[in-house]
């Protein structure tokens, strides 16, 4: 059948035939709900088409031009790239960022995966767990940046500085020394994090198959052996994806660093994210700044492909 | 008759027997929680866990809850003592009116209104027609969205700055509108993927009946659809409003405006120069709304939580 022909040559009067053939089939497609079901994609195709993928092609445009706003955008080749490499700041903004990430890691992958081993085993105090666990989830993290700023005050009668008293140690200045600044940010990132991370594993704990224990336990594997070696088998895949998940975004870090530090001292806690915020809202330079984030971007997908790769025997 | 299992050693016993019933069994089974050794070791545990918890979680908000009502001076010169100089309730009407958290908490219900309602909107309409509908361009509006999934945000930050600021085609500039943060919160791929698979699984006799009865495409949405997506509709409310709650760069970006400007924004943007006192009240007003919300609702936010996480993985 060449209907699709027979529809592109309407215009041409041949005959009677044809325009009974395109109502024919424009008129199938309305009666079987075609324009119903094009109404139902509108949202959808509105919001994606506006908001995320209009949005990404422009990047790769924007990427090549030199744009302020104000005079016509203009191309100029790989022009913004080799300036965001020649950047002072990028290697000390990159260290920041892996260096955060790698703290964050080290220290939030392994709590709340414990957390929810242990909680798995409450029985009527799990929920008491769970609540208590995610409540800093809950708080939005401007406000939990500022609360734990005060408790990082440098005087000595601040809220840790007093805290360390008691031990005989301190007073020490959080925030303001170049090494301790980054792991600051990171203790309180992880503890607003962490309940979420672990609810997930507690979900996925609780979907293990009983007869796994059951089996093992016959077989006279202890407590601490069956969770060694069924609990956490069972739910690595949850484990890799949120590993995963997290570096993803912890790569992108943004609001901690800023509200807590401002990226310093000496610039000790500028993230790649803040370098691409001081691109286009301060120097007003959005060709730049989209030039590093597509380069953050191709990285994280390059790393989250070899990791996948890499882990793809040990998840199956 | 289940009272034949009598318990020797009084109701201790007894209650292991009944959690044995209501919970399903985690590592520990009944016979080593029956022991001695074991039971302490839980019991100990549990007690460390708790009240590690108790401090960690709950120390930093009743601090804040003590601190909103503090003098400056009692705050930075002694945070660990209670009311030193007396409370001060003034501080909870200060913070409203002078540094604004009244407009800044309104500012935050608008926003979140409006992404709860295009979020739901996007979601469900989106996922009719990805899971039930499926014309036959729905495969590539499908890989379309997942394609925004795995794509990280961090590559259109800036242009989509620059869509918000001049849209295509209709050439509108939302910049301090409420619509520059409504709009781009409705195109999120997680919450349509969510809803999706939510619809795929839905009795399809049920909906084919309705067809052949003579239901359309609207009359199928909203009579059988709908009432059926009772609990997604939950998870996608919960997930967009406490979202919207805790979304930063993106308001300070799009509203510049003071007036406009959520909490998360107005706090960030005080906190320089505002009063101790008045910027911790501030805190905890924006603190007690999210944190009620989450009490009273506790099992659905920590279902709908769990359940993000395992359609993640």
């Amino acid at each position: 059948m060449t209907s699709t022909s027979e529809v592109s040559t309407s215009s041409t009067p041949t005959g009677p035939s044809v325009p009974r053939d395109t109502t024919g089939r424009v008129g199938r497609w309305v009666r079987r709900g075609g324009i119903s079901t094009l109404i139902f994609f509108i949202p959808v195709l509105f919001t994606y088409g506006y908001f995320a993928w209009w949005p990404i092609l422009r990047s790769l445009v924007l990427s090549l031009q030199k744009t302020n706003l104000v005079t016509e955008p203009k191309f100029v080749g790989l022009d913004n790239f080799t300036r965001v490499l020649a950047d002072p700041l990028l290697g000390q903004a990159t260290w920041n960022t892996v260096w955060f990430t790698i703290l964050a890691m080290v220290i939030g992958f392994p709590v709340p995966v414990m957390f929810a081993v242990f909680v798995a085993e409450l029985r009527r105090t799990r929920q008491i767990a769970s609540v208590l666990a995610y409540i800093p989830v809950i708080i939005p993290p401007v406000v939990s940046v500022l609360l734990w700023k005060e408790f990082y005050n440098p005087e000595p009668h601040g809220i840790f500085n007093t805290i360390a008293s008691w031990f005989g140690a301190g007073p020490f200045p959080w925030l303001q020394d170049g090494n301790s600044a980054m792991p600051s940010i990171v203790v309180q990132a992880t503890w607003a994090g962490f309940g979420q991370t672990a609810i997930i594993y507690l979900a996925a704990l609780m979907s293990i198959r009983a007869e796994l224990y059951e089996a093992a336990e016959i077989d006279g594997a202890g407590i601490v052996r069956r969770a060694w070696h069924i609990t956490l088998p069972q739910i690595r895949f949850v484990m890799l994806f949120m590993l995963l998940l997290q570096m993803i975004g912890t790569m992108q870090v943004f609001t901690e660093p800023t509200v807590m530090t401002g990226g310093g001292p000496e610039n000790k806690t500028v993230t790649l994210l803040m370098l691409i915020y001081r691109y286009a809202f301060i120097q007003g330079d959005y060709g730049k700044a989209t030039a590093l984030s597509l380069i953050l971007a191709v990285v994280l997908s390059i790393v989250s492909a070899i990791y996948l790769a890499a882990t793809r025997k040990w998840s199956n | 008759m289940a009272t034949t299992i009598e318990t020797p050693s009084g109701t201790g016993n007894a209650r292991r027997l009944r959690d044995a019933e209501n919970f399903d069994r985690s590592n520990v089974s009944e016979l080593e929680r029956s022991r001695t050794s074991t039971r302490i070791g839980l019991g100990i545990m549990t007690v460390l866990v708790i009240g590690l918890l108790a401090v960690i979680s709950g120390g930093p908000l009743l601090w804040l809850a003590k601190s909103a009502v503090s003098t400056t001076e009692d705050i930075v010169q002694r945070p660990f003592e209670l009311w030193p100089s007396g409370i001060q309730w003034s501080n909870l009407a200060d913070a409203w009116n002078q540094i604004r958290i009244g407009q800044y908490l309104a500012n935050t219900l608008w926003i979140a209104i409006g992404n709860w309602f295009f979020g739901l909107l996007v979601a469900l309409t989106g996922g009719y027609g990805l899971a039930i509908l499926k014309p036959r361009y729905a495969k590539i509006v499908n890989a379309g969205v997942l394609a925004t999934l795995f794509i990280p945000g961090v590559v259109s930050l800036i242009s989509l700055y620059l869509t918000v600021l001049d849209m295509p085609i209709i050439h509108l500039n939302l910049i301090n509108t409420f619509w520059a943060v409504w709009l781009p919160a409705g195109a999120s791929a997680f919450n349509l993927l969510l809803v999706s698979r939510f619809f795929a699984n839905l009795p399809g006799d049920v909906i084919e009946a309705a067809r052949i009865d003579g239901a359309g495409n609207f009359r199928i949405f909203a009579s059988i659809v709908l009432p059926m997506s009772k609990p997604i509709i939950g998870v996608i409310s919960l997930l967009t409003v406490v979202g919207a709650w805790k979304e930063f760069l993106w308001p300070l970006l799009v509203l510049p405006k003071a007036e406009l400007q959520p909490l998360s924004v107005g706090l960030y943007k005080v906190a320089e120069t505002a009063p101790q006192s008045l910027l911790l009240a501030g805190m905890f007003i924006s603190v007690i709304i999210p944190v009620a919300l989450f009490l009273i609702f506790q099992r659905y936010f920590l279902r709908s939580a769990g359940q993000a996480g395992a359609t993640k993985g």
